[in-house]
């Protein structure tokens, strides 16, 4: 078997396009796209598309503002500039990836939209900041981002560090808040498309079709933008926006069943070129479980075969050049064909997590959140993060670690009490797992009453609680490529590579319904006539007793005597 | 009985004094509680805004330079002329003019400066020699004789606010009096060139008025020009439908530098502006060009640009950082396929500059690359956009845009052309009236008709901040017709902008909302069953005292009969 380079690893990412005339001018931008297609083990087909565009200017800069765009959407430099925005993270996300069957994502996102921000450390009034720019986003992304507030906004002190350039560690900068509830459709993915160069007129992004991308288990579409080095010396910074859209589709209602997949049958399109704009434009699929052509079929076969580590694994990935004409054949379209031809087992990953509502009734509840760690004989801690309304009154003192049933104890916990209609709880903690264990954390909470006009229009329904998030740092079974700078594929450097033995992991767990004693919407009239009749009834013999006037009756003849002489009456005695 | 009777007196009083506690406490109570805050807004002052009653002043200083005056002339001045004018336009606005006119003789350094060879040289060292303030207007009176303008020309009207007019040698017999009356016709006509025009101001006032009292010219260049704002955005836009073929280069960022910046910076007074620029891909126009095989090139017909705009505008996108109005300026490069590409007018003849523009959004212009390259060259090509070219054309646009509108001079007179900034003092002086009384005339329209809403509606909350805002537009608005009135047109237009901010902010506070939509009924329905099992016991041994009381007095009647 041989591995190639697929191309020239002396040419630096940031080198626009070579330009046919010596007249052109170097550009200060360049993007690049790029298809990794993954086939599951479940027979479902993974399909992460990336886009990047790399500009070298300075938005931070004090004095000159930047008002000339090119490549990089005009909207979303404007909200850089005007906000003071060091790194923008936000994701939309519909279904749950199934970490057990799936392995772990490219880019990671939990359920619903996840949003978050570090500020330049010169913002003075950086909740303000967050709320105007949670409106402005809402507004370019069609979301319900403007639901934002202060009750589910928190700042993590370790969770998210800054991915991009910059050690910043003073979290006061740092906004996090996901809504869970956030339903994700067409509407916010044309103006996702619209910031793209090409839009979706050409390039890789024609494949992207709503109602096939609907169409599917899960469905995760992010823009994240950060500072990068522009170089390997790192002595000039470039800023990355990168656009992700990940989609899961489903082998028995996509594939009607059948172990065939194809560029078509999955977006209703074929490629038929590059977008102009990109440097770079190129489709990977995963053949590292086929080496030999077992597991399924390629077609149009590709010699250029690519290695990279990805997720502290060493995968081999046919490629297929999208700038180049003979990709395309004789049809001038390509259309990649898998079929499928036996079974094969999955490595389990080494970390994933699950999390579940136990306990009865409507006053209190707990929440268990389990994390496996699969390694064999590495411990390694995690980071968890919860962040949890403020109607879900947290015990802090049941919180409990177990993993291989002893108590395990954190080695940081850092809590922050929930403020009633302000702010919600926060929980972090690093937990050393042990190799080959289950730890269990879990923590009792009370339901609180809401008032009638804070329940939502479907109440009965439940309330979300955000997925936990658990940051990790996971030894690796190969070396990882610390060279960030280096010509790489895009979806293998998402997260920056500090070390060689570990890679970064981020795993979302499943968001929570909770149900919350839910009253009669009726009861407020209710109550108001049910009081005012009781105090109209107190106050009427109050009234009676105060304004009657009383007299003393003559003693009447008791009762007993009264019908004797009833009797007597009848019968034509003498009365008593 | 005397028990009996004391007995039921003590009721009688049990109940007054319940009935007394009602009204005394419960009412107040109930009325303190359920009442809706509303702050105190200066409604008196706000009727008064009402009537529109604008005075502009103008100081107009007329200067005698030597050989003009008789020696018995010159020692009767200096002296000042008032001339008013009024219009009364309809029922509540009344417009007032007031030209304040200040003759004098020349200094002997305006004298030397008037020796200048040419005019444009003898503008320049008057503006040395004295800065005008804003608003005003200087006439210098120059000799038949003198040689600084040629001889078909009577006025020339510089650069800054200073004209010179060329006016006959006066008889030295005739008294000044009669001097000053021939030439004051002249010297109005230059003001109106140079200061406000009573149709340029009742095209500010279009809001208010009806529409037959404007002329259509001004009328039309008023729609066209976008509405007063305290700042603008404006958005270069390069469309670049077919990247394959064009790799299209544009120095947007020296363009504006040297060609759009001075003008905004000149116009800086007026509003606030940023400016930015985008290149979109794969955009295309709203119609299909069709192919003039008689000219071998595709055309747009006038009457298809009102299509072109909308599915662009989709793309544009709106401006994320600011609720000013947007000016978009598009240059649109059309594909190799489709090109050239010419605009017609409604006679079918091209239009010279490729371009148009939409009223209150901006221009297009259309900018065809195909004689750039032969049919070998290998694509994409690189081509840069000569942008001094579409500069000339959305400058021009953005004049229009701005209202800044040219003046047509009348016969006789010659208008320097403004330099590097594109805008001499006078227009800017003109648009600041202008912009002005639409400032206050729109500001007070907002803030009459906000004190009428909440004036009807009673239910509306207005919080301390709204009562803040309402009255520092309130005390903006007046200090701006004070300004005009005083001819401190820089100070009138900074109040009327003030004045606009705060009418807006208090007008679209979202707290006016809040309580809006409380029906009657409802609060009825709440109320009903606390207070009629409470009124009713009362009112009637209300009803009781008061027939025993008018008992007892007809007894007494019937005792003392």
């Amino acid at each position: 078997m041989i591995f190639l380079k697929s191309s020239i690893s002396t040419r630096w990412f940031w080198a626009p396009s070579a330009a046919p005339s010596s007249a052109a001018v170097s550009l200060p931008d360049s993007c690049e796209e790029e298809l990794l297609i993954r086939p599951l083990h479940s027979g479902d087909i993974y399909a992460s598309f990336q886009f990047r565009t790399l500009w070298d200017t300075d938005f931070l800069h004090q004095g000159k503002k930047v008002s000339h765009y090119r490549l990089f959407p005009k909207s979303l430099g404007q909200v850089l500039s005007k906000f003071s925005v060091r790194e923008l993270h936000i994701s939309f996300t519909q279904g749950y990836w199934r970490t057990m069957q799936w392995g772990q994502p490219i880019v990671p996102s939990p359920p619903g939209a996840e949003l978050w921000v570090w500020f330049h450390n010169t913002v003075a009034d950086v909740d303000g900041n967050w709320k105007e720019l949670t409106n402005v986003l809402s507004g370019i992304f069609c979301a319900s981002l403007n639901f934002i507030d202060s009750t589910n906004t928190v700042q993590p002190s370790a969770s998210f560090k800054p991915l991009g350039l910059g050690n910043a560690t003073d979290h006061r900068f740092l906004r996090y808040a996901t809504l869970p509830r956030e339903i994700v459709c067409t509407e916010n993915l044309t103006p996702w498309k619209k910031l793209l160069p090409c839009g979706s007129k050409a390039g890789l992004a024609v494949l992207m079709k709503s109602e096939k991308l609907f169409h599917s288990s899960f469905h995760s579409q992010a823009v994240h933008i950060r500072p990068v080095c522009k170089d390997w010396q790192c002595s000039s910074t470039a800023w990355e926006l990168r656009q992700t859209l990940n989609v899961v589709f489903d082998l028995y209602t996509s594939g009607q069943g059948k172990k065939e997949w194809s560029l078509f049958k999955m977006f209703s399109r074929t490629l038929t070129e590059a977008c102009p704009l990109a440097s770079s434009s190129k489709v990977y699929v995963d053949v590292t479980d086929n080496p030999e052509g077992e597991l399924f079929d390629l077609s149009p076969a590709t010699s250029v075969l690519n290695t990279a580590v990805v997720l502290g694994d060493r995968r081999t990935y046919s490629v297929y050049d999208l700038t180049q004409k003979e990709t395309f054949g004789q049809l001038r379209s390509l259309n990649l064909v898998l079929r499928w031809k036996g079974e094969s087992d999955m490595l389990r990953p080494l970390l994933h997590a699950e999390r579940y509502v136990a306990g009865f009734g409507l006053q209190t509840g707990e929440i268990h959140t389990l994390i496996y760690n699969n390694h064999p004989y590495r411990a390694f801690p995690v980071l968890l993060l919860d962040s949890v309304p403020w109607y879900l009154r947290l015990y802090i003192h049941t919180l409990t670690v177990t993993s291989k049933t002893r108590e395990n104890k954190p080695s940081y916990i850092h809590y922050q009490p929930s403020k009633d209609r302000l702010r919600p709880h926060l929980l972090e903690m690093l937990v050393q797992l042990p190799p080959h264990s289950v730890t269990e954390v879990t923590v009792q909470f009370e339901r609180a009453l809401l008032k009638w006009t804070e329940y939502t229009p479907d109440p009965n329904h439940g309330f979300y609680v955000g997925s936990s998030v658990i940051s990790a740092l996971v030894p690796s079974v190969v070396a990882m490529d610390t060279n960030n700078t280096q010509e790489r594929p895009l979806f293998s450097s998402f997260f920056p590579t500090k070390e060689e033995s570990s890679y970064f992991v981020r795993v979302y767990t499943e968001p929570l319904l909770v149900n919350l004693p839910t009253p009669d919407f009726s009861m407020p009239y209710n109550v108001i006539c049910l009081t005012c009749t009781v105090v109209a009834v107190g106050y009427g013999s109050f009234y009676n007793l105060l304004t009657r006037t009383f007299q003393v009756e003559e003693p009447s003849q008791p009762l007993a005597k009264r019908l004797a002489n009833v009797i007597r009456r009848i019968r034509g005695v003498p009365l008593l | 009985m005397a028990a009996i009777e004391t007995e039921k007196q003590r009721g009688r009083y049990a109940a007054l004094a319940i009935a007394a506690v009602v009204i005394v406490l419960g009412i107040p109570l109930w009325w303190k509680t359920t009442e809706t805050y509303r702050a105190w807004l200066p409604f008196s002052q706000i009727n008064e805004l009402d009537s529109l009653q604008l005075q502009l002043s103008v100081e107009v200083e007329v200067v005698l330079s030597r050989g003009t005056l008789s020696p018995e002339q010159q020692k009767k001045v200096p002296l000042s002329q008032t001339r008013e004018q009024e219009h009364q336009i309809d029922a509540k606005t009344v417009l007032r003019y007031r030209y304040e006119t200040k003759y004098r003789t020349a200094t002997i350094m305006e004298e030397d400066a008037l020796n200048q060879p040419s005019a444009q040289e003898a503008d320049l060292s008057l503006h040395m020699l004295s800065e005008s303030a804003c608003g005003s207007v200087v006439v210098y009176i120059i000799p038949e004789t003198s040689t600084l303008l040629p001889a078909d020309v009577k006025v020339y009207v510089g650069q800054r606010r200073t004209a010179l007019l060329r006016a006959a040698l006066f008889e030295g017999t005739a008294g000044l009096k009669e001097v000053l009356s021939t030439l004051e016709p002249q010297v109005k006509q230059v003001v109106d060139t140079m200061s406000f025009s009573h149709q340029d101001i009742l095209a500010a006032l279009s809001d208010r008025i009806r529409v037959g009292q404007v002329s259509k010219e001004s009328l039309a260049d008023s729609m066209r020009a976008i509405k007063s704002s305290p700042g603008y955005e404006i958005t270069f836009s390069l469309l670049n439908p077919d990247p394959k073929s064009h790799s299209l280069h544009w120095d947007i960022e020296g363009a504006v530098n040297s060609y759009i910046q001075p003008l905004l910076d000149k116009l800086n007074p007026i509003a606030n502006f940023s400016v930015d620029s985008q290149i979109l891909y794969y955009a295309v126009l709203g119609v299909n060009p069709r192919f003039d095989n008689s000219v071998s090139a595709y055309t747009l017909n006038a009457d298809s640009l009102a299509h072109v705009i909308n599915p662009v505008e989709a793309r544009l996108g709106s401006n994320a950082a600011s609720s000013n109005p947007v000016l978009n300026f598009l240059l649109y490069v059309p594909d190799a396929q489709h090109s050239p590409l010419f605009i017609r007018d409604h006679s079918k003849r091209e239009i010279p500059s490729n371009a148009f523009h939409s009223p209150r959004w901006g221009g297009i212009m259309v900018y065809n690359v195909n004689d750039m390259y032969g049919p070998e060259a290998e694509f994409p090509v690189d081509i840069n956009i000569s942008m001094s070219k579409v500069m000339g054309v959305f400058l021009a646009q953005l004049r229009l845009m701005l209202g800044v509108q040219k003046t047509q001079p009348p016969p006789g007179f010659v208008l320097q052309s403004a330099g590097s900034e594109g805008l001499a003092d006078w227009e800017l002086d003109r648009l600041m009236w202008s912009r002005s009384v639409e400032n206050i005339a729109t500001a007070s329209t907002t803030i009459t008709s906000l004190a009428q809403l909440l004036d009807q509606i009673s239910n509306i909350v207005i919080n301390d901040n709204i009562a803040q805002q309402v009255s520092s537009a309130v005390t903006s608005l007046q200090a701006a017709v004070a300004e005009l009135e005083a001819g401190n047109l820089a100070f009138a237009l900074q109040y009327s902008r003030e004045a606009i901010l705060a009418s807006e902010r208090a007008f679209f506070d979202p707290s006016l909302l809040h309580l809006l939509y409380f029906p009657d009924d409802q609060k009825f329905a709440i109320y009903i069953p606390l207070f009629l099992p409470m009124c009713v016991p009362i009112v009637l041994s209300l009803l009781k005292i008061a027939n025993e009381i008018r008992q007892r007095r007809a007894d007494k009647l019937a005792k003392k009969d």
